[in-house]
C-alpha cells in the first residue's frame, strides 16, 4: 500500500465508524467515492490548512450531500479538519448530518438536497471567472441525482459560459435509494447526455488512481468547456457486504457488522 | 400500539388503491420511507417512481390527475412541498388537480438528517396557497381518517405525516368529523392547540400538570386549513390563556392560524410553542424536541409560567 491508498483506507474506517457511532448515515455513497475524494484533497486540489477557511482556492461541492462521512473522514485524514469525528450527526456537533458550510471551515457549500450543489458549483467557476483567477471548482453528483432537473440546467449553464475552470464527478454506482437506477428512473447514458450539453467527458474507473489523476489533469487541459469525470464506481466498495446493494445507502451497520467491515478494512493496512 | 403517521398512511393508501382501481400513486426514490411501497406492491401497474425529480413528479401528478385520476404523490416533506412549491400552486392547486400530496418526515423528528431535510416551513407555504387544504394528523387512526376522506373528494390537499412513532389517541372505531378539532383533553383556563407530533407531547405534559392541580384543555387541530374558527373560537372563550404546540416554524403554521382567528374574532394572549423563527440541526429525535423547547417539558413549563403570572 502507497501512502494515497493507506490514506483512502483510514478514510473508508473512519466511514464506517461514524455512520456506526451515529446510528444513522449514508456509508454506501460514502465508501464508493472514497477514491475520488482522496485524490482531489490529497493531490489535486490546492487547499492546505493555510487558506481552508478562505474561498480564494479551489473549491469543492458535495452536490450528493448524504456522503458527508466521506467528505468528513477526508477533511479529517488531510489535517484539515479538528473535530472528534464520532460527533458526527450528535446534538451540537460540527458535523451535521449533510455538510454545512457554516460550522466546517473546509465545507465549500451547505448541501443535502440532490441537485442543488451543482449549481452552486458553476457559480463559483462564473465567480472565479468574474475575478480572473484560476481556482478552480470540483463538485461530485451522484448518479440518481442525475435525476434531478436543475443538474441538467446547471449543466446547460456550465457549457454556456465555457466553464472550463469546472469539472464535475459522478459517482456511477448504479444505484440509488429505491433500487437501481435504471429500473426506478434511468438516467443513462449520462455521459452522452453531458457531451450533448456541451461538456468534455471522460469515463474512468472510479476507484483506479491512476485513472482518477488522469481525468483531472486531462479536465486542467481542456479550455473553452467544463469537464464531466464518469467514474464507475462500486456502492459501498471495500466492504463486502455492504458492495452493490442499495440496502446499505443509508443504514448503518450494528457493532458485529461494524467488527466485520473494520476486519475486511485492516486486513489492506 | 405506537405507530408513524407515515405508516398509518402506508397502510391506508394500500387499501384504497385496492377499492379504487382509478388512484395512482407516484413517489420520487424514497417509497420504502414514506411508505407507498405498500401500494406498489398491491397494484404495481398503477404506481409510478419518478425518480429524483420532485418537480416533475408534481407536473406529472396534475397530467394523471386531469385525466380523470385521483393521485397520491409522495416524497420528504421537504422534497414534496420546497422543491417544488411553485409546480404545485400553478400545475395543482390553481388548476384544481385531484392531487393529494403527502410529504413524509416532516418537522425536526427527521433528526439525524440535519436542517436540509427537516421540515419546518412546509405548512407555512402549502397554506398560503388559496384553496389549499392542509392536514397534520396526530396518530394512526386520525391519520387513517384523513386519507379516506381524500381520496373521497376530489379537490388538491397537503397531508404532513411523520417519521417517529407516536402513540394513538384515538381508535379504530373513533368517528371523525374531518376538518373540526377535537377536544382530547377538557380541563380550565389554558387551552392549548396542538397538531401532528405535539399533540403526544401535549397529553404527556397533561398528566404531569395534573399532578400537580393544573389541567390545561388540550385541542388537536388535524385540519390547519380550512380551519375550524367556529370550534376554535368557542374554546378561545372557555379560556384565560392560549398555547399553540406545533414541530414548524411558529410563523405560518398553526400557531399563525389561531392568531388570525383570534384576532379576527376573540382576541386573547396565545403563546406559541415551536421552532422559534431558527434553523435546528443534527441530533436524535427525543434531545431536538428537548433542545427546541418543544418536548412535554417545555409544555408543562410555558403552563406553569401562566399560573405563576397569575
Ligand atoms: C431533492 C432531494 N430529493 C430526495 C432526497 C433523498 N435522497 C437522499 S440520497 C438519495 C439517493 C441518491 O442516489 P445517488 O445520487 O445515486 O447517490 P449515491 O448512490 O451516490 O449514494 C435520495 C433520493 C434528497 N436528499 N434530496
Ligand atoms: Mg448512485
Amino acid at each position: 500500500m502507497n501512502s494515497l491508498e493507506k490514506h483512502a483506507n483510514n478514510i473508508r474506517k473512519n466511514i464506517v465508524k461514524m455512520v456506526a457511532n451515529a446510528k444513522s448515515g449514508h456509508p454506501g455513497g460514502s465508501l464508493s467515492a472514497t477514491e475520488i475524494l482522496s485524490v482531489l484533497y490529497f493531490e489535486e486540489m490546492k487547499i492546505d490548512e493555510s487558506n481552508v477557511d478562505s474561498c480564494d482556492r479551489d473549491r469543492f461541492v458535495l452536490s450528493k450531500g448524504h456522503a458527508s462521512p466521506c467528505l468528513y473522514a477526508t477533511l479529517a485524514e488531510r489535517g484539515l479538519l479538528h473535530d472528534d469525528l464520532m460527533t458526527f450527526r450528535k446534538l451540537n456537533s460540527n458535523l451535521q448530518g449533510h455538510p454545512n458550510m457554516r460550522s466546517v471551515a473546509g465545507v465549500d457549500m451547505s448541501t443535502g438536497s440532490l441537485g442543488q450543489g451543482i449549481s452552486a458549483a458553476v457559480g463559483m467557476a462564473i465567480a472565479n471567472k468574474v475575478d480572473h483567477n484560476d481556482h478552480r471548482i470540483y463538485a461530485l453528483l451522484g448518479d440518481g441525482e442525475c435525476e434531478e432537473g436543475q443538474v441538467w440546467e446547471a449543466a446547460m449553464c456550465a457549457a454556456h459560459y465555457k466553464l472550463d475552470n469546472l469539472c464535475a464527478i459522478v459517482d456511477f454506482n448504479g444505484l440509488q435509494i429505491d433500487g437501481e437506477i435504471q429500473d426506478v428512473m434511468n438516467p443513462c447514458p449520462i455521459d452522452q447526455k453531458f457531451a450533448a450539453f456541451g461538456w468534455n467527458v471522460i469515463v474512468i474507473d472510479g476507484h483506479d488512481y491512476d485513472q482518477i489523476r488522469a481525468a483531472f489533469a486531462k479536465a486542467r487541459a481542456c479550455k473553452g468547456q467544463p469537464t464531466m469525470i464518469l467514474a464507475k464506481t462500486i456502492k459501498g466498495k471495500g466492504v463486502s457486504f455492504m458492495e452493490n446493494n442499495a440496502g446499505w445507502h443509508g443504514v448503518a451497520p450494528n457493532e458485529e457488522q461494524l467488527a466485520q467491515a473494520l476486519k475486511e478494512l485492516e486486513a489492506n493496512d | 400500539m405506537a405507530k408513524a403517521t407515515r405508516e398509518a398512511y402506508g397502510e391506508e393508501l394500500q387499501k384504497l388503491v385496492q377499492e379504487n382501481d382509478k388512484i395512482v400513486v407516484l413517489d420520487a426514490d424514497l417509497s420504502g420511507s414514506t411508505k407507498t411501497a405498500m401500494a406498489k406492491k398491491v397494484a404495481p401497474e398503477r404506481f409510478f417512481n419518478i425518480g429524483i425529480a420532485e418537480g416533475n413528479m408534481i407536473g406529472v401528478a396534475a397530467g394523471i390527475a386531469s385525466s380523470g385520476h385521483p393521485v397520491f404523490a409522495s416524497s420528504f416533506a421537504m422534497f414534496a412541498t420546497g422543491r417544488c412549491w411553485e409546480q404545485i400552486r400553478n400545475s395543482i392547486v390553481y388548476p384544481g388537480m385531484n392531487v393529494k400530496i403527502c410529504g413524509s418526515h416532516g418537522g425536526i423528528s427527521v433528526g439525524e438528517d440535519g436542517v436540509s431535510h427537516q421540515a419546518t416551513e412546509d405548512m407555512a407555504i402549502m397554506r398560503s396557497i388559496p384553496e389549499m387544504r392542509v392536514f397534520c394528523p396526530c396518530d394512526e387512526w386520525e391519520t387513517k381518517a384523513i386519507i379516506r376522506h381524500v381520496a373521497n373528494d376530489d379537490k388538491p390537499c397537503y397531508v404532513r405525516l411523520g417519521r417517529s412513532a407516536v402513540e394513538n389517541f384515538f381508535d379504530e372505531n373513533t368517528k371523525f368529523e374531518i376538518g373540526k378539532v377535537q377536544v382530547l383533553n377538557r380541563g380550565q383556563k389554558v387551552a392549548i392547540f396542538a397538531t401532528g407530533l405535539m399533540v403526544q407531547e401535549c397529553m404527556k405534559a397533561v398528566s404531569t400538570l395534573k399532578a400537580q392541580g393544573m389541567e390545561p384543555t388540550v385541542v388537536d387541530v388535524s385540519c390547519i386549513k380550512p380551519l375550524d374558527e367556529e370550534g376554535v373560537v368557542e374554546i378561545l372563550k372557555q379560556h384565560d390563556f392560549v398555547i399553540t404546540a406545533e414541530e414548524h416554524n411558529i410563523i405560518g403554521g398553526l400557531g399563525s392560524a389561531i392568531c388570525e382567528v383570534a384576532c379576527k374574532l376573540h382576541p386573547i394572549k396565545i403563546r406559541r410553542i415551536g421552532i422559534q423563527d431558527e434553523f435546528a440541526q443534527s441530533g436524535s429525535y427525543k434531545e431536538l424536541l428537548k433542545a427546541y423547547k418543544l418536548s412535554d417539558e417545555a409544555i408543562v413549563e410555558a403552563v406553569k409560567e401562566y399560573y405563576q403570572s397569575l
